[in-house]
This record gives C-alpha cells, sequence and structure tokens, in this order.
C-alpha cells in the first residue's frame, strides 16, 4: 500500500524533463497519470529513486485535426480521447478503446502516453496503435524523432524508448472503420485477449493484445482478409502466436479467442 | 398490534435505517479512523513459505530506522496461551496450538513472524521490509491431496497424520436402500476455496494503560465479547480489566468472525510499549493472511427409486482446514455434514467429513459456513438424478419434500417449519412456461447464445445455537444465547443494549422496530447500543444469520418486561388493578374507562421517582433478558436463475434471477430484502468468478483485486425478490435468518442453469469462460 | 524529504507537509483528519477512495498528495448543501443503497460524477459507470435503484 520513498520533480517543460531523466539515469521514473506506476509502487514491485512528474506540461495535452491525421499529446487522459468528437468520429476505434480502459475514475487519469510507454501485454491503446499503423513522436537530449509502432513496442513492458527520452504525443491516421472487441472477465479487468481492426476497403490491419508479451499483427489474417470474408480471414488469426498460458486462459484458449474477436472486430469494423 | 402515525415504524414496515446518516456524510468511526494520543503503528513480517524453520530474526537493521520504536518477535512477547479454538465437534479432537507470533516454526505463507513499531505507518512499513528473517525451508503438503499422500510431510508433527478430524454418521438401512434402488448417481463435487473480502480489511487499535493494566482493544470484529474473552486468555490479563469495542465495521461476512493473531499481537506489542497501537491490514496482506472459506469436496451419491424417490444418500466431505483450527474452523465441515440431507426427506444417510491440515492459510466461515457447501452438492445431485431418470429438475425435488413439520432428518436435526413445495411454487409461478422458455431457447441460439435456467431449493440452518446443543451436539466451547437490556429513562427515551454486533445489517433499526411495537414508543426515541462490552452483559456478536432469531427475540422480552413491569406501575398510578389495564399506543388504559389512562412516558417519570411503588416492584424500567433458542432456525426457498452463455467464448451472463424465500416473520422487509441481493451475489461470486489459488511453492497466486475477481455491478444481474412466510415456532417473534441464504442458494441456481444451457451433468465452479467453453467443445457428454 | 502542498479540499485551502510518497488518501485521512473517504484495497480496484480532483471523479489511493498541489479535492464530507444531505445522499437513504457504509462514500462520489455525464441513464449504463466501486453488502441491486432514483428517470 505504501511506496518506497523517492525524491520527486515536476518539470515545467519537456526539455527539462528530459535532462532530469539524464541526470538520474535508471534510478528515475517518468510519471503521468500514474495508474500504471502507481500501483507497482504501492506494491513495492517498482522503486524509482526519483519520479519525474510530467503531469504539469501543459503542452503535452491536447487532440488536434491534422487533415489525413489526428495528433494527440501524450498527457491527453482516456477519457478525453473517448469523449472527443474527432477521435469518436474520425477514428472510432482509438475512442472505444480508451472508453474500454479500466473504469471512469482510472480514465480520468490514465494518459495515452502513459499507456503506450507502458506496454502492458494486455494494454488496450498499444494494440490499437499496431493496427492503425500509427507512430508515437519522443523527445530526447538530441531532440525530437518519431517512432513507428511496428517498431516501438519490444517485449514484455518494454519499447525503444530511450531512458532519456519522452513520449510526446501520438499521430494516428483517421480511419473510420475500425473495432476493437476486448474480452475480460469482468468489467474493469485487463483484456484476456483483445483485437483492434482497421478495415480500409478491400484491406485490414489486424492487431492483438493478452497473446504474447507485447501487441501483435496478425499477419496472415490481413493477408487472408479481401474484403467482407471476415470468418475465413479471422481463422488466421492465431497463426505464429504462441499465447501465455495463465488462470485467466491457456494457450489455446488464447487462440481461440484470437479467432472469434478478430472476425468480431472485422466484422463490427465493416460494418461501421 | 396497532398501526397508529406513532407505531409507524413497528415490526413489518419497511422503515429507512437510522445507521445511513453517518455513513452516507463519511461520519462512521470505523478502526482507522480513531487516533489516540501517543497512538504507533504496527506492521507485521510474515513468512515467505509455507512450511519452515526460522533460523534467524535480524530485526537490527529495522530497529535502527528513524521512527522506529520498536521491531518485537516471538521471544519478545509473552502470551499466555495459543490462538483459539472454541469447536471440538467429537469433544476429544487434539488442538495443536498456535502461538500469535510464531514460535520456531511456519506452517503457512502470510503467518505473522515480527513486528514493527513506529510513529507512522509509513516508517513501520520501511522497517517491516528491513527485516531479516532466515528459514530452513521443510516439505509442505500444498494441498489436500498432498496431504493425504502417503509420506506426506505433517503440518502437526505431534499429530499421527494430517487428518485432523472424522465425523461419520450412518442410518441402519442404508446399505439396504443402496441395493435396493433402482437407479444409483454418483458425482464429485468442488466447492473452491474462497476469499471474503469485505471492503473494509481488519485493524485494531489496542491500548493498553500500563498504569493500572486496563486493556481497551478496538477491533474490526463481529465478537467484541468473544474478542475480549480471548484476549484475557490469551494475554494473561483479568477479563474485568479488559475492554473490546466494534467500532464501525465495514463488511464481515465471516472473516471477522474470529479471534485473531493479530489482535493478541498488537494487544502485547501495546503493553510492551506502553502506547496505543494501531494495526490496519492491507488488502493484499488480508487475502494472504485473513481465515479464507469453503475449500471442500463432496463425493456423493443417491440411491432413488426410478420415480425420483431418494432412498439413500452417501456423502463424503473432505475438507482442507488449512494450517491451524481458528475460532471455530471444526464447526464448518460439521455444519456441512449435519445439512448435508437439504431440503429433501432422506431416510438413510452414511454421512462422512474427512478434516486435512494443509500448509495454506487456516479455514473457517464464510457467509453460510458449511451451508453452501451442503446445498451446492445435494443441489448438483438432485440435478444430476433428474438427468439420469429423464425427470424434470422440479418434479425430483418436489417428490422428496418433507411435508410435516417439525421434521427431523436422518441426520438429527429438526428443521421447525416449512413448506418447501410453497415457495416452490411461486417460483414456477414467476418463471417462464417450459413451452415460452423452449421458444425464446430456439430464439437464443440463432443469436449465439446458449439460453439455460436453473434452480435451487434450499434450507438452512440458521439461528444459533441452542446452548445444549453448542454443547453436545456440536462441541462449541460457547452457548449460543443472546442478551439484550431495554432501558426507559425519566424522560421517556429508550435504550436498547444488544448483544449483536452488526456490521451492516440494520440492527439498530429492526431493533427499534422491535421495541417501537412491544412498547408503542416512537422509533426515533430509540437509541440501540451495540459493539462495546462495557455496555452489553455478554453478547455472542453476529454471524451464521442469528441476529433477529436470537438477539432480537431477546430485545423482544427485554421490552415485554418492561411493559409488565410499567403494567405493574401503571396500575398503582391509575389505582386499578393491572388486568384492568388495556395497553394500545403506548398508553396503559382502564379497561371502559379509556380516559383514565397514563402512557408509558410517564410511567418511566413514575418508576424513576419510585415513591409509593407496588408491592415488590423495584424502581425504574430496566430489564435485561439472556435468551437461549430452543432450536435453530431454519428458512427456506427457491431460488431460479437464467443464463445466456456466448457459445464461441465460454461466457456466462445472468440474464435473469428470482429469489423466493421465507424467512417467517419479518422485522423490515427491506432490510431482509437487501441481506438477500448482497447474498446472492455473494453466491455469483463463487459461481462464475471467485477462486483463491496458491502455486506449487504454496504462495496464493490470487492475492489482489486484480487476480481476485469480485463482481462490480457491471458484472451481476438485477435479482428479483419474493417471500413467503411461514413463521418459526421457535421464538416468539417467529422469525428465521436471512443473512446468509442468497449465498446458500445462489450458486447452485447458477450452475444449474449453466448445466442446463449446455446439457452437461455439472460443472465445477467458478465458471469461468474457458471452463465453459471446454465443456461446450466436449459437446455435453460429460 | 517533505514539502509543502497546498490544496483547495472542499472548498477551504489547506496546507500540509507531506512526503512525495504520501497519497492523496493518506494526506485526506491522516493530515487533515478527512476520514470519510476510505481506502479498500492496495490495487487501485475497489473505489473506495474516490474523491473529485478539479471536479471530476479520480481514485485518491492512486495519486500522491504532491500531484494535487494548487488543486480542488472535493471529499464526501464537501457535498452536502447548507447541512442538508446532497439528492443521491438522500437516494441512497431512500432505497437501502448502503449496509455497512463502508463502500458508501466512495459509491456516491462515482455515481453523482456518473449522472452528470449522463443525466438520465439506463441500468446498464449506471452498472457501466459504477464498475470501479465495489460493494460486497448490497448486491448492488439498491444502489442502482438509487442512482436511477436519483436520475428521476422512473422505470
Amino acid at each position: 500500500m505504501i511506496p518506497r520513498a523517492f525524491a520527486y520533480e515536476r518539470p515545467a517543460s519537456v526539455a527539462d524533463a528530459v535532462g532530469l531523466l539524464r541526470r538520474h539515469g535508471d534510478g528515475a521514473r517518468v510519471i503521468a497519470g500514474g495508474h500504471s506506476l502507481l500501483p507497482m509502487m504501492k506494491l513495492r514491485l517498482a522503486a524509482p529513486e526519483t519520479l519525474i512528474d510530467i503531469g504539469g506540461i501543459s503542452s503535452l495535452r491536447g487532440i488536434s485535426d491534422m487533415g489525413s491525421h489526428i495528433v494527440i499529446g501524450a498527457l491527453t487522459r482516456h477519457v478525453d480521447v473517448a469523449e472527443s468528437d474527432l477521435v469518436r468520429s474520425a477514428c472510432p476505434v482509438l475512442a472505444q478503446a480508451a472508453a474500454s480502459i479500466g473504469d471512469l475514475q482510472v480514465r480520468n487519469r490514465g494518459t495515452i502516453g502513459g499507456s503506450l510507454a507502458q506496454a502492458d501485454p494486455h494494454g488496450d491503446l498499444p494494440t490499437v496503435l499496431l493496427a492503425l499503423d500509427g507512430e508515437v513522436s519522443a523527445e530526447g537530449p538530441d531532440g525530437m524523432r518519431t517512432i513507428a509502432a511496428t517498431d516501438l513496442f519490444l517485449g514484455l513492458l518494454t519499447t525503444s524508448l530511450r531512458p532519456d527520452e519522452i513520449l510526446t504525443g501520438v499521430r494516428v491516421p483517421k480511419a473510420p472503420k475500425g473495432a476493437y472487441v476486448k474480452f475480460n472477465r469482468r468489467s474493469q479487468d485487463w483484456a484476456i485477449v483483445g483485437v483492434a481492426a482497421v478495415v480500409d476497403g478491400s484491406s485490414a490491419r489486424i492487431a492483438l493484445t493478452g497473446v504474447g508479451p507485447a501487441p501483435v499483427r496478425a499477419d496472415a489474417a490481413e493477408r487472408a482478409f479481401s474484403g467482407g470474408n471476415a470468418a475465413e480471414a479471422a481463422e488466421l488469426a492465431a497463426e505464429g502466436l504462441d499465447p501465455p498460458a495463465d488462470s485467466a486462459g491457456s494457450a489455446d484458449y488464447r487462440r481461440h479467442l484470437a479467432r472469434v474477436l478478430t472476425r468480431r472486430a472485422l466484422e463490427e469494423a465493416s460494418s461501421g | 398490534m396497532a398501526t397508529t402515525a406513532e407505531h409507524a415504524k413497528g415490526i413489518g414496515v419497511a422503515a429507512l435505517r437510522k445507521e445511513d446518516r453517518k455513513f452516507l456524510t463519511g461520519r462512521g468511526r470505523f478502526v482507522d479512523d480513531l487516533k489516540l494520543p501517543g497512538m504507533l503503528h504496527m506492521a507485521i513480517v510474515r513468512s515467505q513459505f509455507p512450511h519452515a524453520d526460522i533460523t534467524r530474526i535480524d530485526t537490527a537493521a529495522a530497529a535502527a530506522m528513524p521512527g522506529v520504536t520498536a521491531v518485537l518477535t516471538g521471544d519478545d512477547l509473552e502470551f499466555a496461551a495459543g490462538v483459539p479454538c472454541a469447536s471440538n465437534p467429537t469433544g476429544d479432537m487434539v488442538h495443536p496450538v498456535r502461538p500469535p507470533l510464531a514460535k520456531g516454526r511456519v506452517r503457512h505463507v502470510g503467518e505473522p513472524i515480527a513486528v514493527v513499531i513506529a510513529g507512522d505507518r509509513y516508517a513501520a512499513r520501511d522497517a517491516a521490509d528491513a527485516v531479516e528473517v532466515s528459514y530452513a525451508e521443510l516439505p509442505a503438503a500444498l494441498d489436500v491431496e498432498a496431504a493425504l499422500a502417503d509420506g506426506a510431510p505433517k503440518v502437526h508433527e505431534e499429530l499421527d497424520s494430517n487428518v485432523a478430524l472424522v465425523l461419520t454418521h450412518r442410518t441402519d438401512g442404508v446399505d439396504d436402500a443402496f441395493s435396493k434402488a433402482e437407479v444409483v448417481v454418483e458425482h464429485t463435487i468442488r466447492n473452491q476455496r474462497l476469499i471474503h473480502v469485505p471492503i473494509e480489511t481488519r485493524g485494531v487499535v489496542a491500548d493498553w494503560n500500563t498504569a493500572n493494566d486496563d486493556l481497551v482493544v478496538y477491533s474490526s470484529t463481529q465478537v467484541p465479547h468473544f474478542l475480549r474473552t480471548f484476549l484475557a486468555i490469551v494475554c494473561g490479563v483479568s477479563e474485568a480489566k479488559v475492554r473490546a469495542i466494534a467500532p464501525d465495521v465495514g463488511g464481515g461476512f465471516g472473516s471477522k468472525l474470529n479471534a485473531y493473531a493479530e489482535e493478541f499481537i498488537a494487544a502485547a506489542a501495546s503493553r510492551k510499549v506502553g502506547a496505543p497501537v494501531k494495526w490496519i491490514e492491507e488488502r493484499s496482506e488480508a487475502m494472504l493472511a485473513t481465515c479464507h472459506g469453503r475449500a471442500q469436496v463432496a463425493h456423493m451419491q443417491l440411491a432413488a427409486t426410478k420415480d425420483g424417490k431418494v432412498l439413500g444418500m452417501r456423502a463424503h466431505y473432505v475438507q482442507d482446514y488449512g494450517s491451524y483450527l481458528q475460532m471455530l474452523t471444526p464447526l464448518i465441515s460439521q455444519l456441512t455434514f449435519l445439512m448435508s440431507p437439504g431440503a429433501y426427506a432422506i431416510p438413510e444417510v452414511d454421512v462422512k467429513v474427512t478434516n486435512v491440515y494443509t500448509n495454506t492459510v487456516p479455514t473457517d466461515a464464510l457467509r453460510g459456513a458449511g451451508r453452501p457447501e451442503a446445498t451446492h452438492a445435494i443441489e448438483r445431485m438432485m440435478d444430476i438424478l433428474a438427468r439420469e431418470l429423464g425427470m424434470s429438475r422440479t418434479e425430483v425435488r418436489r417428490r422428496n419434500f418433507p411435508v410435516e413439520f417439525p421434521f427431523t432428518t436422518a441426520i438429527g436435526l429438526m428443521y421447525d417449519s416449512g413448506d418447501y413445495a410453497k415457495t416452490l411454487d411461486r417460483l414456477l409461478e414467476l418463471s417462464d412456461d417450459k413451452e415460452t422458455f423452449e421458444r425464446r431457447r430456439t430464439e437464443a441460439a440463432a443469436r449465439g447464445k446458449l439460453l439455460g435456467r436453473g434452480l435451487s431449493t434450499w434450507v438452512e440452518v440458521c439461528g444459533f445455537v441452542p446452548s445444549d446443543v453448542a454443547r453436545n451436539a456440536l462441541g462449541l466451547t460457547p452457548g449460543g444465547w443472546e442478551s439484550s437490556t431495554v432501558r426507559m429513562h425519566p424522560t421517556g427515551k429508550i435504550t436498547v443494549i444488544t448483544g449483536t454486533s452488526p456490521h451492516g445489517q440494520g440492527h439498530a433499526t429492526s431493533w427499534s422496530q422491535i421495541v417501537e411495537t412491544e412498547l408503542g414508543v416512537p422509533f426515533d426515541d430509540i437509541e440501540v447500543i451495540h459493539g462495546d462490552t462495557a455496555f452489553a452483559p455478554y453478547g455472542l456478536g453476529t454471524y451464521g444469520s442469528r441476529s433477529v432469531a436470537v438477539g432480537g427475540t431477546a430485545v423482544h422480552l427485554a421490552a415485554s418486561k418492561v411493559r409488565d413491569k410499567a403494567r405493574l406501575v401503571a396500575a398503582q398510578m391509575l389505582e386499578a388493578s393491572p388486568d384492568d389495564l388495556d395497553f394500545e399506543g403506548g398508553a396503559f388504559a382502564v379497561k371502559g374507562s379509556p380516559d383514565k389512562r397514563t402512557t408509558i412516558q410517564e410511567v418511566a417519570f413514575r418508576a424513576w421517582q419510585a415513591f409509593g411503588m407496588p408491592e415488590g416492584v423495584t424502581p425504574g424500567l430496566d430489564e435485561t433478558v439472556f435468551f437461549d433458542p430452543p432450536n435453530c432456525v431454519f428458512p427456506f426457498g427457491a431460488h431460479g436463475c437464467e443464463v445466456e452463455v456466448d457459445r464461441e467464448t465460454g461466457k456466462v451472463e445472468i440474464t435473469g434471477y428470482i429469489a423466493v424465500d421465507d424467512c417467517g416473520n419479518v422485522i423490515n422487509p427491506m432490510i431482509v430484502a437487501g441481506q438477500v441481493h448482497g447474498g446472492v451475489v455473494h453466491g455469483i461470486g463463487q459461481a462464475l468468478y471467485e477462486i483463491a489459488e496458491y502455486d506449487s511453492g504454496g504462495q496464493l497466486v490470487t492475492g489482489t483485486l486484480v487476480d481476485y475477481l469480485i463482481p462490480s455491478a457491471a458484472d451481476v444481474p438485477h435479482i428479483e425478490t419474493h417471500r413467503t412466510v411461514t413463521p418459526s415456532p421457535t421464538n416468539p417473534l417467529g422469525v428465521k435468518g436471512i443473512g446468509e441464504a442468497g449465498t446458500i442458494a445462489a450458486s447452485p441456481a447458477v450452475v444449474s442453469a449453466v448445466c442446463d444451457a449446455l446439457g452437461v451433468r455439472d460443472l465445477d465452479m467458478p465458471l469461468q469462460p474457458e471452463t465453459v467453453w471446454n465443456a461446450i467443445q466436449k459437446g455435453g457428454a460429460a | 524529504m517533505k514539502s509543502a502542498v497546498t490544496i483547495t479540499v472542499n472548498g477551504e485551502p489547506r496546507t500540509a507537509e507531506v512526503e512525495p510518497r504520501t497519497l492523496l488518501v493518506h494526506l485526506l485521512r491522516e493530515h487533515l483528519n478527512l476520514t470519510g473517504t476510505h481506502v479498500g484495497c492496495d490495487t487501485s480496484n475497489c473505489g473506495a477512495c474516490t474523491v473529485w480532483l478539479d471536479g471530476e471523479a479520480v481514485k485518491s489511493c492512486t495519486l500522491l498528495a504532491v500531484q494535487a498541489n494548487g488543486r480542488e479535492v472535493t471529499t464526501i464530507e464537501g457535498i452536502s448543501e447548507n447541512g442538508d444531505l446532497h439528492p443521491m445522499q438522500r437516494a441512497f437513504h431512500e432505497h437501502h443503497a448502503l449496509q455497512c457504509g463502508y463502500c458508501t462514500p466512495g459509491m456516491v462520489m462515482t455515481a453523482i460524477k456518473l449522472l452528470e455525464a449522463n443525466p438520465a441513464p439506463t441500468d446498464a449504463e449506471i452498472r457501466h459507470g459504477l464498475e470501479g466501486n465495489l460493494c460486497r453488502c448490497t448486491g448492488y441491486e439498491n444502489i442502482v435503484a438509487a442512482v436511477r432514483a436519483a436520475s428521476g428517470v422512473t422505470v
């Protein structure tokens, strides 16, 4: 219940935050909404020496219409993504996924940047980013760079963000036909398996969560999809998967869910 | 009983609760809200291993940390006795001693080894991490199977094996019944280990005043008087110097029906450091260290005619006790044993319980305490029998209901009153007929859903317990009576002191209603005090759905005595004979001369003044009653459940739930319905979501609320409640208990429905999606 | 290393010396003696600790006091109007939507915000909106009825 002691910094700018990360190295962690990090610290599974609270950097908040794309600041909360008229109409899969996270109170604090940087193996937003072929912007001591979703999620709770980089924003293409289907036992739970599907004419991009250490694209299913053949394509959703087994589900069940939920996501996305 | 405006909130009225305002406005006083001057905080160092010898405890680093007052181990604290167990079903069961702080050996992960006392809880927690414990690991028996295997490591070395206790009961004709039977069905039913999860964890504030050796302990407990008595015994202090107080308690469900090591440790620590000590359990600590519940397997057989008449039952229950006996550990499976025939008149039985120690957290009472296990097992068997015979599940039950009450079962329990066909009929009236349901089943299938419905017809034993039964039949140390004082003040207000100890059940409201009915004093003029051993003469607390049947009756009887005495005083005041007075609307009046009247408030004032009292009548209106019930009470009912199962994922959604319950007369129907709602959802939790699991290293895998799934509002259905009324002859109010009924009835009703949806024989709880999906894949052949 | 935080709590500016790791719920309960907000778990599941931060429902066990510096917090003690019960508190009372009372403050705080965002919810929407507030006593039946009544929607 009680975290170990730490020093606390509240930088006013991204540059300051990056400077602090450089200075404190391994012993520092960035905190935004805190709903991934604080629970771990309270169970003493994480014990950073310094917390760098970027919550006050207001430039990192906001949703902008960039024509073919939407840009979302890293500190934008799940509730704001879920309720944004722009996101709901232009990229509904993202709004749907954000609305499914945790509960009302959690969505009032959790941020898109935090969620992506955390890269939880059951996370919803990393999956959607992958299905959208989105990208993130990151700022480090050498300046800004963009990282494609396909290059971002490396493994269990691991991204390609460098230790002295801050994820500053998210850029996703507008994708009117998309759906996120999340399977869990209780309403507030993490996904056991979740599928994000984005349909564009006769092609689809499909990403899955809960089936490995990081979200993955269902390449075989994507290749098989030709528009309107959701069931056929979904049969291949579990190709190449090596899902974990735990009390929430066996590997076989997860493969099965991958197929079922992929079909449902494709059908829902196609009808959108 | 008059129903004037003055009696607006008497028995039977859905009176809104007195308790609410403080809780709604955040002004409850739960144990963590208490702050005493100079209070220190305690954090506990707990065993990391399921079975080990402690070779070394190094407290130096912890003791040197900022804010730390002391670090104490089993060598530093003196206890006169071990953690108490008040249940000995056979009278000769060996009770292994459990020191409150482990000395030498630990027997489950989470057992307390050392404590840190510090100025604030943050410092205490930090220092607890710095205590270094070295262990010599021992082989552990992590489940019943392992504990019963040849060469199993012994949880208690002084015992011959890990079998703690065996109970048997066999009627003479049972073998005959099985050989004569036209059909025999057999099945093993698992009742999984559960964790209570009251939203408030345990907590204690112990204040040992070393100047005069008075001890005051505030504890989130269901049993403050038992706690007081056990504190005296375990901590070696005069019981007259101990005061135990249950402040507001945030739920119990049996988890706080106990006397825990932590309570004794906090008291002893307070004495040692000379300051009040507070310990508040963290949730992951609670999952690990508060007693668990259920953890029972039932091997069942029914012998029947092909018309569905059950001739005999064989039941062998195997209970996991965990590593130690807590206060009522042996009682739980004993209650399963006693309620094994359920709502059925089964003439011949062969019942056995084998109780086994394992290196896990001890098990004890969890809402229903042994009766959900019995009901779940017999209800599954009735469904299985119906399936075997091709009979309807309702018909096979009906055919076996007892008809004449009181009814004594083959085990020897006398069910006080009942009409099981009545509640079943009511349930059927409220449910779709077969044709309609089958039409809906077909329609649901087109949507990819398997529709099913199920039921349970249940009876349970509660209103614990006649003291003779406690001693002779159950082997309990304490009796089962309850006390109440009803005291009318000079200004006409009433204080009711009850020995019950509510933690959500609304006794302040319900007992006020009883007294309003008895004495005609308005509900708002009555205050109910509970939970403080300084006030109640002695109370046995709240658990086992006993409070209204035993405690409410005590209140009623005390109020009656007040009225009877008031009548004598009123007669003196009115210069009439006591027999010539009517009592109505809170006033005594001379029969035939209604203008010659005096209110009971006026009588109270006169009794306080005490001049010219009738011969032999003492001053005041203050009566105390100890009520020992002549029998337990047996509420009953029929619950129906409808489910839709997603055939592709196995996910179960309950689409309808109807509870028809009979708890006799009812004091407050709103409170009764609330108890049913909560009980049913607790049973649904067991049926669909909850299981406490250990891994192969003895570590609790389901150690937080992320992994142990208690349902939210979004995960459970609307619960429809109905009642019939068959009064109990056991007490003057005609009431039975209801607090556990929902839990007892719900898990079998849900499983019955899902089995119906899938067309399978049985499924193990919890009905997780994968479990259900696997059964669908198997094609219903199980 | 302690620092001072100033938070407007129930309309009053309050200052306290806290460690960075002091959880907001502990600031409220221990430093400010506002014990109506409760702790029920340690993994942000139960919602007993729900308060409003700048008018939005959050779990105060999953916030550092320092993160609330300079902001407004409303607790259960702050929602009564002139000593009268808030309509949601009244609805809970009238519908027997509490038993032991421990989850109640958090439940009420969430329920009020639920209705602000969705003034005429269906029962399913009420249940979904309360998914972050666990109760073990009531089975939620009367809580849903209370929120429905408070919304003015008749069934």
